[in-house]
């Protein structure tokens, strides 16, 4: 067999995934088929992930979900990504309880390497570097999770509404997603944040899911298109359901394969947009966040002092919880879709 | 083709006015007055602080009623005055802006076409090998969930304030004036590095994913297979792939520049280097709201421009799209 | 002889274990031999075709040889192929119409392909040009994209760049089906007409159409789930065919140009048996009208007449049960 023959693990593209974090990060941003039309969302990559058609083999829904487990349990990307992202989970949670110091009591001696009192040293006003981190997980974790959840939500309406009425309603709904798509998120947080100084935690979810829902939303608008015209929705539609039931009973959960993955990207594209804003200092105050931790860390000169284990820790560890996540979405990519598998 | 064009050129229009009009409205939805922040730093001043309120309303157009603000604003757009800065007063918000932009352009514009194609590469070289796929792909999944300003910080961290290798901060030593010599562009090419290295290597790991994936995708397709069923060696099928992998890459970076202008920002800020980026930050932190609006239409317009540059590419570069947009032959 | 096929068995891995998709299959053909392969869809005819030329990744050769003018094909080696491709048998594949690279001009693609066989674009060009005049081709394709061609057109492109080294066998999978029936019937007078001219030796044209078998080819090959069920000249098959599954798919054929598969389904009771765990013995048994006891072994493939084989306890040399025998009359002019 040539190396041709043999790509490696998993098959095909990103395309049913492609999305995008926030402003799409580049990972995702791919797999865009050739789309001369550039508006018509991308209906190849869409189908796709649709629900998923197990091997040649007639698979009743049983034996599918046996498949996926098959699949998942053995799949590498997701299994690394699950653990990676699934031990700093459990640091948020359980962190708190390992540490007794309080991530903002400062001491008054100045910094500290690290040391068996101060696992990860302490920072320029000689606060406990490591139960920062801890705190600071559990607010990326909440960014994640409600800028993510927004955004899909948004996505899901917009991407539902479109799909499914069609005509008019679809074409306006097309040109806003078209529109909000290409002004830069950050661009538009910093303005935002600029006049009102600070963020919140939830004003930063919030924001960052009032921005980053076209790509969503455009990938969910072809899918719903495509899922309009099946047999089976067509009879809920003979038998008088109202549309919005249609949607959530026969519509999403073909999806939702699809839609976790998205969330997922989301989820990791929030973190990492946060991590900016917090940085450029207009996060929220009087909560720790990794981002924080990294702009008090460069503002309070941490490189010139060389308190490397102040800003050193935030930053690796929302690359791995990032990088666990988008690998994680990859895994599950490649077990939704029989046609990335090998064997 | 015209159609194309004329269609993409109304939803860049339709996003500028979206955008111009957010720029404009924002300091006046928001609770409070925008100009009584920056003001507060003129309190040991108060001449200074009763003219410059008097400058600022009228500029801002306060007294007058809000259509009017809005039309006053478009018409300064249109002559590109964007009112003065307050920081750098009395320096105009665009001059202010033209003297930053080159620096900005000098290090995204190399870090965004080198990222390309070297990120490009190294896809095609995971989608080749197993154990290039083993090593590279997993890099890349780490590096594209790596925050920019972190990454920055590492460089500067270690190659400029541990071992002294590169200078760290600013565009060019302290004290020098920006001239053609060659002491200059030697100085300033030394401080570009590190945050072109920054820049770059962030930006690598989407490419090399998406490329990836893109080829896997390619090698599955019927021309693939038809070529490899008459017996072409594998260098053949995977020359045709790159190529028709690579130019829906393009896409892909018109999607990715919302990101790029995030990093862009944040390493500008890690390294001090005075593009844009830096401007709009310190605009933020000064509460010079002229500036802040400035950077921001500037910022929007560099995305329109750019996009609609990666439109016109696209379709010149492929001749799926070429052609059946023009039916040309050539 | 030309391709002489002993015993193959191609299998695909999954899941659930192999896919039997050709199984234990022997046949021969002549130089100037054009087979058809018929059988309802999923029965194994891409595979047979597919897994002489190159096996992909998920199938595996199990078993039997193929020789090609009395050399054996090293199927399984890719590389030892690779040399063989192209240049001594060559393919048509299903996806005619999207076998061409889009992004590549088709002088482009010819040449590159060309050149892995290093054989010069210019010495072939002239011959180029003829061909494809002679499939009613002007000679401006060549500096266009494929994008710009209509899908009969890259279908017969497909076809002249196929045979241009003269291969020996040829493989046509489906080059018809998706054809309107005038052009259908062209394709198969042009395939007829490259036989002729010695541009390929012998064909194998695998099809949904038994019409189109009909006008074109010199034999035909049943297959059903994975087995060859009968082979014999296309005269044979359609006005006497012997097999009870070859009888049913006859009586059921149409008017010219509809695929058999959509009427054959209404025709035979049932669905064809899953390849995965094929049954015991005939594997056309639970839907075959005459199935008896002995049908629960598997019949042999064999040669009941010069040129006319089956594999059907019903014909077998070896024993046939009078009754049996009695009960199932021999189809005449397709009224089965
Ligand atoms: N990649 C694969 N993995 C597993 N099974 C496969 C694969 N490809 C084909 N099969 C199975 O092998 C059998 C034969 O498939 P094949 O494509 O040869 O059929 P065919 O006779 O050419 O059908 P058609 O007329 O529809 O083209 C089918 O039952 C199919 O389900
Ligand atoms: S062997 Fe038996 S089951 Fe098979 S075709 Fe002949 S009669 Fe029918
Ligand atoms: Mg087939």
């Amino acid at each position: 067999m040539t190396d041709a023959d043999a790509p490696a693990e998993g098959m095909r593209p990103a395309s049913g995934t492609a999305p995008a974090g926030s402003d799409p990060p580049p990972v995702l941003a791919h797999g865009t088929a050739p789309d001369p039309d550039g508006m018509a969302a991308q209906p190849g990559a869409a189908t796709e992930a649709v629900a998923p058609v197990s091997s040649p083999l007639p698979g009743a829904p049983k034996r599918r979900r046996h498949e996926f487990l098959y699949f998942a349990v053995r799949n590498k990307k997701l299994l690394v990504g699950i653990s990676v992202v699934g031990f700093f989970v459990l640091v948020a949670i359980f962190g708190p309880w390992l540490t007794s110091y309080a991530p903002l009591a400062t001491g008054n001696t100045g910094w500290h390497p690290p040391s068996g009192r101060h696992w990860l040293g302490t920072t320029y006003f000689d606060e406990d570097v490591f139960s920062q981190v801890v705190y600071g997980i559990r607010a990326s974790f909440e960014v994640g999770v409600l800028g993510g959840c927004f955004s899909v939500l948004l996505g899901m309406l917009v991407g539902f509404t479109a799909g499914y009425r069609g005509g008019w309603m679809d074409e306006i709904l097309n040109l806003v997603t078209n529109v909000v798509i290409v002004i830069p998120l950050f661009a538009m947080l910093l303005i935002i944040g600029g006049y009102l100084h600070q963020l919140s935690l939830l004003w930063e979810a919030a924001l960052i899911g009032m921005f980053s829902w076209p790509w969503a939303a455009r990938a969910i608008r072809a899918q719903t298109f495509t899922l309009k015209n099946r047999e089976f929705v067509g009879l809920a539609r003979l038998s008088g359901e109202s549309s919005s039931k249609i949607i959530w009973r026969e519509i999403a959960p073909n999806m939702s394969s699809y839609l976790m993955l998205t969330f997922i990207l989301l989820f990791g594209g929030a973190i990492l947009t946060a991590s900016f804003i917090d940085f450029v200092g207009l996060g929220p105050q009087g909560v720790v966040t990794l981002g924080t931790m990294m702009n008090n860390a460069f503002f309070w000169d941490a490189l010139d002092l060389h308190i490397w284990w102040w800003f050193l820790p935030p930053g690796a560890i929302i690359t791995c919880i990032v990088g666990g996540l988008y690998l994680t979405n990859a895994g599950l990519d490649e077990v939704f879709n029989p046609k990335l598998r090998s064997l | 083709m015209r159609r194309y064009f004329l269609k993409k050129i109304s939803i860049y229009l339709l996003t500028f006015w979206v955008a111009v009009t957010i720029d404009w409205g924002i300091p006046r939805l928001m609770p409070g007055n925008p100009l009584q922040v920056f003001l507060l730093k003129f309190r040991a001043q108060p001449d200074a602080a009763k003219y410059l309120q008097a400058y600022f309303y009228k500029a801002f157009g306060f007294n007058e009623p809000l259509w009017k603000q809005y039309l006053y604003y478009w018409d300064g757009i249109f002559h590109w005055n964007l009112g003065v800065s307050m920081f750098y007063y009395p320096t105009p918000v665009a001059t202010v802006i033209g003297q930053h932009i080159f620096y900005t352009m000098g290090l995204l514009v190399p870090a965004i076409i080198c990222a390309y194609f070297v990120g490009n590469r190294l896809g095609a070289m995971a989608a080749r090998r197993k154990v290039l796929d083993n090593s590279i792909l997993p890099a890349s999944y780490l590096i594209s969930g790596t925050p920019y300003q972190w990454f920055a910080m590492l460089l500067a961290f270690f190659l400029g304030a541990l071992w002294h290798l590169l200078p760290e901060s600013n565009a060019f030593a302290f004290g020098t004036t920006p001239v053609w010599t060659w002491t200059f562009i030697g100085n300033f090419l030394e401080h570009w590095i590190l945050p072109f290295l920054s820049l770059f290597f962030i930006m690598l790991g989407g490419w090399a994913i998406g490329m990836r994936n893109l080829i896997i995708y390619e090698l599955e397709s019927d021309y693939a297979h038809w070529l490899q069923m008459l017996g072409s060696p594998a260098r053949l099928v995977r020359r045709y792939a790159y190529r028709n992998a690579v130019l829906p890459q393009l896409t892909g970076l018109a999607l990715a520049l919302g990101t790029f202008v995030a990093g862009q920002i944040v390493t500008e800020i890690v390294f001090n280097y005075q593009g844009v980026g830096l401007l709009f930050f310190n605009a933020i932190t000064n509460s010079d709201i002229f500036l802040m609006q400035g950077a921001f239409l500037l910022v929007i317009i560099g995305v329109l421009v750019a996009n609609f540059v990666i439109d016109i590419v696209y379709v010149l570069v492929d001749p799926r799209t070429r052609v059946s947009m023009m039916g040309a032959e050539g | 002889m030309s391709l002489r096929v002993e015993g193959l068995k191609i299998y695909y891995r999954t899941l659930y274990g192999d896919v039997k998709a050709v199984d234990d299959v022997s046949f021969t053909v002549d130089d100037g031999e054009i087979m058809g392969i018929a059988g309802e869809s999923g029965c194994g005819k891409s595979t047979l075709g597919n897994g002489i030329m190159r096996l992909d990744g998920r199938m595996r050769k199990v078993g039997g040889t193929v020789e090609l003018d009395g050399v054996e094909l090293p199927i399984g080696d890719d590389r030892a192929m690779d040399r063989l491709r192209y240049k001594e048998l060559s393919i048509i594949p299903q996806y005619a119409m999207s076998a061409l690279n889009p992004t590549r001009r088709i002088r482009t693609i010819t040449r590159d392909l060309l050149k892995t066989k290093k054989v010069r674009y210019s010495a072939e060009i002239e011959e180029f040009r003829r061909r494809l005049d002679l499939v009613g081709l002007d000679e401006k394709v060549l500096r266009q994209y494929p994008i710009e061609l209509s899908g009969g057109m890259k279908q017969r492109i497909v076809m002249v760049i196929s045979t241009l080294l003269n291969p020996s066998l040829l493989i046509a999978d489906e080059i018809t089906s998706a054809l309107d029936v005038s052009t259908q019937r062209a394709v198969g007078e042009m395939i007829i007409e490259f036989r002729d001219r010695g541009y390929v030796k012998s064909v194998m044209v695998i099809t949904h159409d038994l019409s189109i078998l009909a006008q074109i080819s010199t034999t035909i090959l049943v297959m059903y789930a994975g087995k060859l069920a009968e082979k014999a000249s296309a005269d044979t098959i359609i006005n006497a065919p012997l097999h009870p599954y070859t009888q049913l798919l006859i009586s059921s054929l149409p008017e010219v140009g509809v695929r058999y598969e959509d009427r054959v389904l209404s025709g035979i009771v049932g669905t064809p048996p899953s390849l995965l765990d094929p049954p015991e013995g005939c594997r056309f048994h639970d839907r075959c009208p005459f199935a008896f006891e002995r049908c629960h072994e598997e019949p042999p493939f064999d040669e009941v007449a010069p040129g006319h084989f089956v594999a059907c306890w019903l014909r077998s040399k070896s024993s046939v049960s009078a009754d049996a025998a009695a009960a199932a009359p021999v189809a005449d002019g397709g009224e089965g």
